[in-house]
């Protein structure tokens, strides 16, 4: 105790009126306050999971708040991304957030670093932290946030969510599992719908994202019993927490015996994904919205396939004809190979699945709708809603 | 026994969120999930027939891997947990 009150700064009576609740419970303190106060946390993303996470870290006094997030707040992020608001839309989220936490707290200090996270910068980065809060929302970043705090030895506070489950780990402390240990291998791009396609419910990153902010605060405090060795699964439409035995796997790749990950991969490649190659338009069965609609004002003959959902054509439709992705097996015999097809969805995503499979089941004339249906919103028609 | 299904692959097994199975082993429940619900298999065995590297399976709270593997014996009562890797967050 005498330790750690020596190094740092004293509270001054501002402070000791703010934290007075923790001051009073013994679990905290004065000793662990000041541990607060000295902690470094770097959260990776300023969305769905950073947001209650920063919200509650700089509420609780954590001296020194990292934020990495380069993207900008729109209005699809406001339903569950707290610490951004209306009025914010457009903004940086770095700033949108910093903004809202030095309200929270002034006595934290806010780092921000406007940039993605990448092999080339996430050593440096992590280095000049405690504890690393795992909030991104793709695979290859995952992994790269997962090797980083291994090469570091940087613990991980992991949440990650999906519709309305989740999932909440601490990976890579010294005695326990890393990410690798519970899943070696990322899965191939597509099989695993992202939450733009599959979306979540509001409150679940609130629910995951305030147990990540409660695993940083017990690793700083060096109370309780922290989430290591433990997958914490939380389902909220049943509202049921289950938990799972996770080892520490001794031929793991990054944490093993023998580590064969010894420095920080190209992730990307790692997960399949083939960057701007995958990006670049396919002329050859790609349609434009504005090719559709001069094709139509035309009065070609063009048969409008929707692989979405029957719910989110209740938000918005071109009057295509209806069958859901994953019916398009089984109802092929629906549409007619000689007519030309075009397939849209949401994004473009589905609909490329869409026009590969019936490509291969012998349509010929069949073309995909770049930007699915949120483009046609945008460059056609603003009376259709954009979701 | 009953094997939970996780969110993104309950389309693939009529909605629902548990599926109540006869085995005798997990590879047997596997079979009896897989034989009810076709949709499944290619989301969670590879083109070799190996379960793939982002599914986890759980009998109660065990991993499978460091039990018997598909070898483990099951009986009734016991739960068996599908749990894939999800990576939403940020978005």
């Amino acid at each position: 105790m005498a330790g750690i009150a020596e190094k740092v700064a004293p509270l001054n009576n501002d402070e000791i009126l703010r934290y007075s609740r923790h001051l009073i419970m013994p679990e905290v303190g004065m000793e662990g306050q000041l541990k607060l106060k000295q902690a470094k946390v770097l959260c990776i993303g300023a969305g769905g999971l950073g947001s209650p996470l920063a919200l509650y870290l700089a509420a609780a006094g954590v001296g020194t708040l990292g934020i990495v997030d380069f993207d900008v707040v729109d209005y699809t992020n406001l339903q569950r991304q707290i610490i951004h608001g209306t009025e914010d839309v457009g903004r940086k989220k770095l700033d949108s957030a910093a903004d809202t936490l030095a309200e929270i707290n002034p006595n934290v200090e806010i780092r921000k670093f406007d940039t993605r996270l990448t092999s080339a910068n996430a050593l440096e980065l992590f280095r000049e932290f405690d504890i690393i809060a795992d909030g991104t929302d793709n695979f290859p970043t995952r992994y790269l946030v997962n090797d980083a705090c291994v090469l570091t030895g940087k613990p991980n506070v992991y949440g990650s969510i999906f519709r309305f489950e989740g999932q909440a780990s601490v990976f890579a402390t010294k005695e326990g599992p890393c990410y690798r240990c519970l899943y070696p291998e990322p899965p191939p791009p597509g099989l695993v719908p992202s939450c733009a396609e599959g979306g979540v419910l509001g409150i679940l990153p609130g629910l995951v994202g305030v147990i990540q902010a409660t695993e940083t605060i017990k690793l700083i405090l060096g109370s309780g019993e922290p989430l290591i060795g433990r997958l914490l699964l939380v389902d909220a439409l049943a509202m049921r927490f289950r938990e799972l035995k996770l080892r520490k796997n001794p031929d793991c790749p990054a944490c093993g015996a023998h580590p064969t990950v010894t420095a920080l991969i190209d992730y990307n490649q790692f997960c399949g994904i083939r960057g701007e190659e995958a990006a670049a338009p396919n002329t050859m069965r790609d349609m434009t919205v504005e090719e559709l609609k001069q094709r139509l004002d035309k009065g070609d003959d063009l048969f409008v396939l929707d692989v979405r959902e029957p719910h989110e054509y209740q938000i918005c439709n071109l009057g295509g004809h209806l069958i859901p992705l994953n019916d398009l097996p089984k109802r092929v015999s629906e549409l007619d190979s000689s007519r030309e097809i075009v397939v849209h969805c949401k994004m473009g995503g589905r609909s490329a699945k869409a026009v590969d499979f019936l490509r291969q089941s012998g349509f010929s004339r069949v073309y995909n709708l770049a930007g699915g249906i949120n483009a046609w919103a945008e460059r056609i028609d603003p009376k259709v809603p954009k979701y | 026994m009953k094997i939970l299904v996780p969110t993104p692959l309950r389309q693939y097994a009529g909605k629902q969120a548990a599926v109540e199975v006869q085995a005798a082993t997990v590879g047997e429940a596997l079979v009896a999930l897989t034989s009810s619900y076709p949709d499944l298999r290619k989301h969670l065995y590879n083109d070799e027939g190996k379960l793939r590297a982002f599914v986890n399976l759980y009998l109660n709270d065990d991993d499978i891997r460091y039990l018997q593997n598909d070898q483990t014996a099951v009986k009734d009562g016991d739960t068996l947990s599908i749990v894939p890797s999800i990576a939403g967050g940020r978005c």
